[in-house]
């Protein structure tokens, strides 16, 4: 079909669209007197009705179509806002949603699922005479084609109606024509000016579905049907229009008084043919079939970005600077002026950075696109768990990587199903413990120098320490006299411990363990660190750091015998040097006294068997690591300096590679592998 | 899938001949994506024994495989002649170690026997079986063998369905 091609935008502006509703059919819930919001609501309906039409999604397009009639209710005043109405517009926007993830799968629209909300707005719309509407279906002028549906009754308006009846007085003949253009027609809006003024010459046409607007704008599939008032006999007009290019199918239905059924309804004539509906039925089916084996030719609609315009012709501007110095490099190297060469190395340095820049932030999305499915999933949640919660959503504007936001909204689901479900307290609870009645939920985000930090923090009763201990007791993992002089926080630890609580009955231990392994894992992975600070009575907050960029890191070279590492330099604290003859060994384990702390001392050198080349030097060049709250020293052979490194990965082949984050390609062209050092711990 | 086929068709029974320990070996060459030099080879650690390593293949970092260490032959120094054969399968760009690859023979299906027997360094599992061209026998690589794609196959595509 040849609006694939709009396909992803279809879906982008459709989510924004869902996503702006979803926004504003919580404020309305939370304030049903306040009808400001009403009109932008009507509008986006309209909106997705408008694009599903061109785009030949039917159910998606009868469903909004159906809100549409119900949103004009309320502004008009005739229907009032109830936690009913708002429960229904919910679900239709779950629905369409539904649709929609459909489509941008598959391509298709997939079943009608609606059809039962579709009866229920009508419902709605008039309660008096449920039946009546139903039967026509629609108070607006069919605009679209609403075809496929087949059960679609094909409608006139008074005006048509009228004609037919004037038509026939005078002894002219009218006639429906469903003309179909050819599918690999380039210029539609052309061919069928075309047809209107080979049709004017002999008929006068005086209905049109698509209107004569919409097809002139190209707004129709290949098909659109006509209703003229002629002289001429059916033959001759099928004849003229059957010479026309690219025209496949002229489908030609004489109407008559007879044929048209007029309806009790005053303002409204729909006129049933059934010939025209079966016509249409086939046609509609056959272009769908069709549709079905374009869809499953093409595969799946790709992952994109929506770009400011400013920021890609800024990127423009510094490639258009790098070809300058490129010229300009050649030119000093003919002349072989060592000046002008060291001048615009430092030049192309410069842009090389903002180029740099400029392309990490075409890769940026505000958080917002995560952030804001929430307010959402914690209405339903507190409503399923009778719990008042109160979202506080900050920093929405902080930008991250397209990369995270992807991966970021599981985990950030998991932390805040966990706060909502296990964290916050019951109303009766809450109130017993002096606390306000409804509990509250932050969701933070703001950058922090070269990372971003999300935290989620809630107000509830906070981990009860004791009981984690007892159950990492329990599990062995730590021995009695482990367990009395362990600190909080690394009693914390304990719930990112894979399987910690899903062991037993996880709500015993303030269910803060439930998969939280995972969150960790995920949040790793994507090259980030959690925390927990947590307060008895008080609350509990989780922070998550992540880098701002996935693509492109600091990194501290390092040789390990002849070979060359990059360590990540936002996982270093310090480098030092450490005398070999102050490491002791502790259980096997290899530690030394650095600044009044032991720190655990591995080398880089076994980690990563390396080939041993040197004998043991007396002093050691140690790379202090940071993890979380953990620290140890790593042991290298030589430091080669700072840079700043592109991340590539190793590729499926080497996946789970262990102590490897992934590769690196040096500036002579050789590859350098980059450590992991988070799996050391 | 389409465009694998039509691929197939175009190199009927096309096959990239390299050398390996003074026996030939044949590799179908729509697997084939280029014929490489050896260059810098960055060890990596904790992999599997015979990943020789990983070199910088115009920006992308291929893994190269040391068929020598997979067949259980003895390991010989890089040499003038020694080349890495980039494969390319189901979106994995591996690379294979070979002791010399020069020319590209076509092979009639028929010429081709599923022997193994003859052969008792090879896992069976990694040949396909043995073409004969004029007097030379060539032995027949299963690319998904030696990447480790047979078994993971299905199960992939099993979940893919899910």
């Amino acid at each position: 079909m040849d609006v694939n091609q709009y396909l992803d935008m279809f879906i982008d502006e459709s989510k924004e669209h869902l996503q702006h509703m979803n926004d504003i059919l919580l404020t309305m819930e939370k304030n049903p007197q306040d009808t400001t919001h009403l009109n932008e609501l009507f509008r986006i309906a309209h909106t997705i009705k408008g694009m599903s039409g061109t785009m030949g999604y039917n159910h998606v397009l009868s469903l909004t179509h159906q809100m549409e009639n119900v949103l004009d209710q309320i502004r008009n005043g005739k229907l009032a806002v109830n936690g009913k109405v708002v429960d229904l517009l919910f679900e239709c926007l779950d629905q369409l949603e539904n649709y929609i993830v459909n489509i941008e799968t598959t391509q298709q629209e997939g079943d009608n699922v609606s059809a039962e909300l579709v009866k229920n707005l009508q419902l709605l719309e008039n309660p008096q005479s449920p039946i009546k509407i139903t039967e026509t279906s629609s108070n607006a002028p069919a605009d679209y084609q609403e075809a496929a549906d087949g059960e679609t009754d094909l409608e006139v308006d008074e005006y048509v109606a009228s004609m037919i009846q004037k038509a026939s007085d005078k002894g002219y003949q009218i006639f429906r024509l469903k003309i179909s253009l050819n599918p690999k027609c380039m210029l539609k809006s052309a061919r069928a000016y075309i047809i209107f003024s080979t049709l004017e010459t002999m008929a006068e046409i005086i209905h049109a579905n698509p209107s004569i607007e919409d097809i002139e704008d190209e707004r129709f599939d290949f098909s659109f049907v006509l209703t003229v008032v002629t002289e001429k006999p059916e033959v001759s007009l099928i004849q003229e229009l059957s010479n026309i290019a690219e025209v496949d199918e002229i489908i030609a239905t004489e109407l008559t008084v007879d044929n048209i059924r007029s309806q009790d309804d005053a303002n409204h004539a729909p006129t049933e043919i059934a010939a025209a509906v079966m016509e249409l039925d086939k046609g509609g089916m056959a272009e769908s079939s069709k549709g079905d084996l374009d869809a499953k030719k093409k595969a799946k609609t790709g992952k994109t970005v929506r770009v400011d315009i400013d920021r890609l012709d800024n990127l423009m501007n510094l490639v258009s600077e790098l070809i300058i110095i490129k010229t300009r490099l050649e030119d000093a190297h003919q002349m072989s002026q060592q000046k002008s060469i060291s001048d615009t190395t430092e030049q192309l340095e410069r842009i090389t950075t903002s180029l740099h820049d400029a392309v990490m932030k075409v890769r940026m999305v505000p958080i917002e696109r995560v952030f804001n499915r929430f307010p959402r999933m914690v209405r339903d949640l507190s409503k399923d768990l009778g719990k008042e919660i109160n979202l506080q959503l900050t920093g929405e504007e902080t930008e991250v990587d397209r990369t995270v936001i992807d991966e970021i909204g599981d985990p950030l689901i998991h932390l805040i199903r966990n706060a909502i479900d296990h964290g916050i307290e019951e109303p009766e609870t809450r109130i017993r413990n002096h606390k306000d009645q409804a509990g509250t939920l932050k969701l933070i985000a703001y950058p922090d120098g070269n990372s971003v930090v999300i935290e989620v923090q809630d107000d509830g009763k906070g981990i009860d320490i004791e009981r984690v201990k007892a159950k990492a007791l329990d599990r062995g993992l730590i021995s009695q006299s482990q367990s009395q002089l362990m600190e909080d926080k690394e009693v914390i630890q304990f719930l990112f411990h894979p399987g910690f609580s899903t062991a037993d009955t996880v709500s015993d231990l303030s269910g803060r363990g439930v998969g939280l392994d995972v969150v960790k894992t995920k949040i790793e992975t994507l090259g980030g660190v959690v925390e927990v600070d947590s307060q008895p009575m008080k609350g509990t907050r989780f922070i998550i750091r992540l880098p701002l960029t996935l693509a492109i890191i600091q990194a501290l070279l390092v040789h390990v015998g002849v070979e060359k590492y990059a360590i990540p330099l936002n996982n270093i604290r310090e480098i030092s040097t450490i005398q070999e003859s102050a490491i002791r060994k502790v259980q096997g384990k290899e530690v030394v006294l650095f600044r009044q702390s032991t720190l655990p001392v591995l080398r880089l050198s076994h980690l990563l068997s390396v080939p041993e080349e040197n004998e043991k030097q007396e002093e050691n060049t140690v790379v202090i690591v940071n993890h979380g709250d953990r620290t140890f020293g790593l042991v290298v052979d030589e430091l080669i300096g700072q840079q700043e490194v592109v991340i590539k990965s190793l590729g499926r082949y080497l996946s789970g590679i262990q102590g490897i984050a992934g590769a690196t390609i040096l500036g002579n062209g050789t590859v350098a592998l980059i450590v992991d050092t988070n799996s050391f711990f | 899938m389409n465009n694998q086929d039509q691929k197939h068709d175009a190199a009927v029974d096309q096959y990239v001949i390299f050398k390996l320990d003074g026996e030939s070996y044949g590799v179908s060459i729509h697997f084939v994506e280029i014929i490489e030099k050896v260059t810098d080879i960055t060890r990596v650690p904790n992999a599997q024994p015979y990943i020789l390593g990983v070199i910088n293949l115009r920006g992308e970092i291929v893994p190269v495989i040391d068929l020598r260490k997979l067949f259980g032959l003895e390991s010989i120094p890089v040499t003038d002649d020694s080349r890495i054969i980039i494969l390319s399968v189901e979106e994995l760009t591996v690379g294979i170690m070979t002791d010399s690859s020069s020319e590209v023979l076509s092979i009639p299906q028929e010429n081709i026997e599923n022997a193994t027997s003859v052969l008792s360094h090879v896992e069976e599992t990694s040949i396909k079986g043995i073409g004969k061209i004029d007097d030379r026998m060539i032995i027949m690589l299963d690319v998904f063998a030696i990447l480790g794609l047979n078994d993971q196959e299905s199960s992939e595509e099993r979940s893919q369905e899910h």
